[in-house]
């Protein structure tokens, strides 16, 4: 109990520190692999990809971020076996935070892939064994957690594969593409803020205090999707036929159509990445927010203060604006196989899986599931060539972020604690 | 940076893109074959020469492809169409390329006279294969939009119908090839047998172009077969 009242303040301090640099770093990394379907497909310019990465990653974590957050906060280990030591909870979060952003750090320079979600879990559990025991980990919530790890991608990959077909049969398949896209577009565009924000307003908004019943949900985003269409609608409209580009590919005139709708995908895409990541800053910040706050108070009773998601949002836009232009210029370059139409898919499809996932609280990796959609697609024929080798180094990074995650942890966290007792 | 974006592996390069290139470049090389037994014809030595020039860099060009799209393409690549196949429409149109230049080849290194009995015949022959080798490229560029609807549906049919004419020149061309034989045949004894061998076996090449081109577009069916 002293220890947090002595050295409460910086206990805070370092949490918001460290917090800022792992969000700085999400915002770095990770955003460029939630916007890089967009972007490649050439819909959207780097600059107005970190435009709206900025709008909506931020609005994404503070209206949606409060579920998953309180998943890392609370939601892997039980903390009544160190009811009496609060503090070892205090070491322990901040020592997950320093794990994980110094291996984000690591796996950067070196050029791994690395997944923030997977490494602040690993980190947390790996402290929690080793600092106050294996019973300490709700091993019920991190096999539902690991579980999601999987299935999230499948259901990224088949909801982007349904979305393929329809658009082939729909669109595509038909005697006039161009007439067909620009009649379904607004139906395409009404789905994608339909499902985004049924998903986030279902029964409402705990941490922002909003109460809706079922119908009010539904009601809400069907409103919010009508909106979305029929401003889809206006910007349909204003696309021209290109008689020239027809002659070379019968379908580019279509391609052309999709291009305004994945501005609103790309849209929903930074608001899922946000709403699910920013956990990753901001989880083991909150915990020992809430811990010195209540002055040594373990049970975590209290809601989630909205300040720290304005701080995990601000860290996320912050490293965006600084180092997030030059990671997504590499992307591009290789994705020129995404044709506005495909990306539409596959970048709707992982953007509901995320916000689904965000929903029940569940951290997943953005990025695997956006792979995942994109095989989905493929699957549905709608790609050249898929290297599949990807999937295997997939599941190296899991088996290898995990481990490590959890060893930088528990090592960082013996320290802090033979620093400050 | 860009190798921790899964993204930049996920895609390999894209198959269909080289395939078209690769075909553009065969076509232009069985377009200088007219030229050459026009230039043949004419006793045009010179012509004969930079001709065969052309159609030797065409099919070096040809080739430098085929091997790019060889490298690119791991067995662990998925694509909408199989890998077999897909190889199969590559040999069979690099194989037009590589029997022009035979053609070629031959032509210069033996120094032949086109009888005045073939000319017409033969320039005629040459014109159709090309034909042939056009309308099979035509097919070919039609692979992107193969693609972009999943090798199924109104532009799979539409496909099927292009090759169903190409089918049909082609066994225009087969006639006009028996029909050169058969002239050949009649005037046998007014050149040396050893020649007579030579442009039966040009005779043979010609055809080939068309044959290769054809086998080209029954590839295809598979790759749209359901």
């Amino acid at each position: 109990m002293e220890i947090i009242a002595t050295y409460g303040f910086i206990f805070m301090a370092m949490a918001v520190v460290f917090g800022l640099y792992m969000t700085w770093g999400i915002g770095a990394n990770d955003v460029a692999n939630a916007m890089g379907t967009s972007v490649g497909s050439g819909a959207i310019t780097v600059k107005q990809a970190i435009i709206i990465a900025a709008i909506f990653e931020f609005t994404g974590a503070f209206i949606a971020g409060g579920n998953v957050t309180e998943t890392i906060r609370k939601g892997i280990i039980d903390t009544s076996a160190i009811a009496n030591q609060p503090e070892i909870l205090v070491f322990g979060m901040l020592a997950a935070l320093l794990a994980a952003a110094i291996w984000l750090m690591v796996a950067s320079a070196k050029g791994w892939p690395v997944s923030t979600t997977h490494t602040i879990v690993g980190a947390i559990i790996g402290f929690a064994v080793v600092g106050i025991g294996v019973d300490a980990v709700q091993w019920g919530k991190v096999t539902q957690i690991a579980a999601s790890w999987v299935v999230s991608p499948l259901l990224g990959g088949i909801i982007a594969f349904l979305l393929m077909m329809s658009i082939r049969r729909l669109i595509l398949n038909t005697a006039n593409p161009f007439e067909s896209a620009k009649r379904w577009g607004p139906g395409y565009i009404f789905l994608v803020g339909f499902i985004i924000s049924l998903v986030t307003l279902f029964k409402g908004l705990k941490h922002l205090n909003i109460e809706m019943t079922v119908a009010m949900s539904f009601g809400v985003a069907v409103v919010f999707g009508v909106v979305l269409a029929l401003i889809g609608w206006v910007l349909i409209n204003r696309v021209k036929i290109d008689p020239a580009a027809d002659r070379d590919f019968h379908f580019a005139s279509v391609e052309k159509v999709f291009t305004p709708m994945m501005i609103f995908t790309a849209c929903a895409m930074a608001f899922a990445h946000g709403s699910n990541d920013v956990a990753n800053g901001i989880g083991p910040l909150a915990a020992v927010v809430s811990i010195v706050q209540s002055g040594g108070e373990v049970a975590q009773k209290a809601s989630l203060p909205l300040w720290i998601l304005v701080l995990g949002g601000t860290g996320i836009v912050v490293g965006l604006a600084t180092m997030g232009y030059r990671v997504m210029k590499t992307i591009g370059s290789g994705i020129t196989q995404l044709t506005p139409s495909r990306g539409y898919c596959a970048t709707l499809a992982a953007a509901a899986t995320v916000v689904l996932a965000s929903r029940t609280g569940l951290p997943v990796s953005t990025t695997h599931i956006a792979v995942g959609a994109v095989i989905g697609v493929g699957l549905a024929r709608g790609v050249g060539a898929i290297d599949l080798r990807v999937i295997g180094g997939i599941i190296v990074s899991w088996l290898v972020t995990l481990p490590i995650g959890g060893a930088l942890a528990a090592i960082f966290f013996f320290t802090l604690k033979g620093m400050f007792e | 940076m860009s190798s921790t974006n899964p993204f930049a592996n996920l895609f390999g390069k894209s198959p269909f893109t080289a395939l078209q290139v690769h075909m553009r470049v065969v076509l232009e090389c069985v377009h200088n074959v007219p030229p050459l037994f026009e230039a043949l014809a004419k006793g045009d030595d010179e012509g004969v020469k930079s001709a065969k020039e052309r159609i030797f860099e065409r099919e070096a060009e040809a080739d430098k492809i085929k091997n790019e799209l060889r490298n690119r393409l791991p067995k662990s690549l998925f694509m909408p169409v199989d890998r077999r196949d897909l190889l199969d429409v590559l040999q069979m149109q690099d194989s037009i390329a590589d029997t022009a230049q035979d053609i070629a080849g031959l032509l210069v290194e033996r120094p032949m006279e086109l009888p005045e009995f073939m000319q017409e015949p033969m320039l005629a022959l040459a014109g159709r294969c090309v034909d042939v080798c056009e309308m099979s490229a035509k097919i070919i560029e039609e692979l992107d939009e193969l693609l972009a609807m999943g090798f199924r549906g109104r532009e799979a049919s539409h496909v099927e119908e292009m090759v169903g004419a190409l089918n049909r020149i082609e066994d225009e061309t087969d006639e006009l090839g028996l029909e050169l034989a058969r002239r050949l045949f009649q005037h046998e004894d007014e050149i040396k047998p050893v020649s007579v061998m030579m442009w039966y076996q040009l005779i043979q090449w010609v055809g080939d172009l068309a044959d290769y081109a054809e086998k080209v577009g029954d590839r295809l069916r598979l790759l749209i077969a359901r």
